[in-house]
């Protein structure tokens, strides 16, 4: 008995090294959206400049769809560009663009220079809309379904593989029922 | 080397200066006072280790000047921090509150200390004390005789 009691220490260490060891493989940066089957928070948003139409919450209702924050001057919107476009050449689905926090005119430079992969999309130039999304940085997307309610967050760029494997089940699903 | 003490000392306070920016500041001083404790308690969502009040990332300017909005706007401290906590969950408080799935994280300092406490003790106790057994009757005569004898 004695004997099992010295055990004690050991056993707390593993316990607690198991809790920790656990929280290192986590990305902090990645936080849980507050968004996840809630309905998408209503907005507003005027076009960028150099095009006509703008984008409002209830132009997304009704269908799947994502929601991609993007911005000329994020990096990884670079890198994920190309992905949406493809999307965008095979009409797999609707995207709609939040364009975050851009100065007026780079939007519409970006998107004559690179395609514009987006069905519609919306000026958030002083980030409001961003913040009501909870958005921690671009790009990010959001894929809402048919009732109008968010039911992924994507933090990051998607990429060709991520939405093969991940995006493109998700959808058909969301799709069916 | 007086002076390069002087600059460690300096370098060692010169950490991040907790204001909001001129443009963003309110005209009501107490209001203001108000906005800045609540930035401090907020984790920029960019940044993570600095609140809103130290970063300088885009994102928490965006967030300092949503708080003054919303106490512009005559709103309590608590409603403006539920308003962006309601947008970016309890992650955004750089003071978790106690709730469900952080109770061990405040419990859990406390109750080391005293299973600490509660070890040390059986610790102790387990220690057999040196005690000398007190001599018998025959032995303290004995004992006696040989100190007079030597004395």
């Amino acid at each position: 008995m004695k004997r099992l009691f010295l055990l004690v220490p050991l056993a707390l260490f593993v316990v607690v090294g198991a809790f920790l060891a656990n929280g290192l493989t986590r990305d902090p940066s990645n936080m849980p959206s507050q968004l996840i089957d809630r309905p998408l928070p209503e907005f507003d948003l005027s076009a960028i400049e150099g095009m006509e139409v703008g984008l409002s919450s209830d132009d997304i209702k009704g269908q799947v769809a994502l929601l991609n924050v993007f911005a000329s001057w994020c990096v990884s919107c670079h890198i994920e560009h190309p992905t949406l476009m493809a999307l965008a050449a095979r009409n797999e689905i609707p995207i709609y663009g939040l364009n975050w926090k851009e100065k007026p005119g780079d939007g519409i430079a970006w998107l004559n220079r690179l395609g514009n992969p987006y069905t519609l999309i919306g000026d958030d130039q002083n980030g409001r809309v961003a913040i009501d999304l909870g958005v921690t940085g671009a790009p990010e997307t959001f894929v809402i379904d048919k009732q109008g309610r968010v039911r992924f967050r994507v933090a990051g760029p998607i990429t060709d593989q991520y939405w093969t494997d991940v995006l493109a089940p998700m959808i058909e699903d969301l799709r069916r029922s | 080397m007086k002076v390069l003490l002087g600059f460690v000392c300096f370098l060692m306070f010169a950490t991040g200066s907790i204001a909001a920016e001129p443009d963003e500041i309110l005209d009501d001083p107490v209001l203001e006072e108000r906005a800045k404790s609540i930035d401090a308690q907020l984790r920029c969502v960019v940044c993570q280790s600095q609140s809103i009040a130290e970063s300088n990332a885009p994102l928490a300017k965006d967030l300092r000047i949503l708080v003054r909005e919303r106490i512009s706007i005559g709103e309590s401290d608590e409603a403006v921090i539920d308003y962006i906590v309601e947008r970016y969950g309890n992650y955004v408080l750089l003071k978790p509150p106690v709730q469900g799935n952080t109770i061990f994280l405040w419990v859990f300092p406390a109750l080391a200390l005293v299973l600490g406490a509660i070890g040390t003790v059986f610790y102790l106790r387990g220690i057999t004390p040196v005690t000398t057994a007190s001599l018998s009757d025959e032995d303290e005569a004995e004992l006696e005789r040989i100190i007079s004898e030597r004395g």
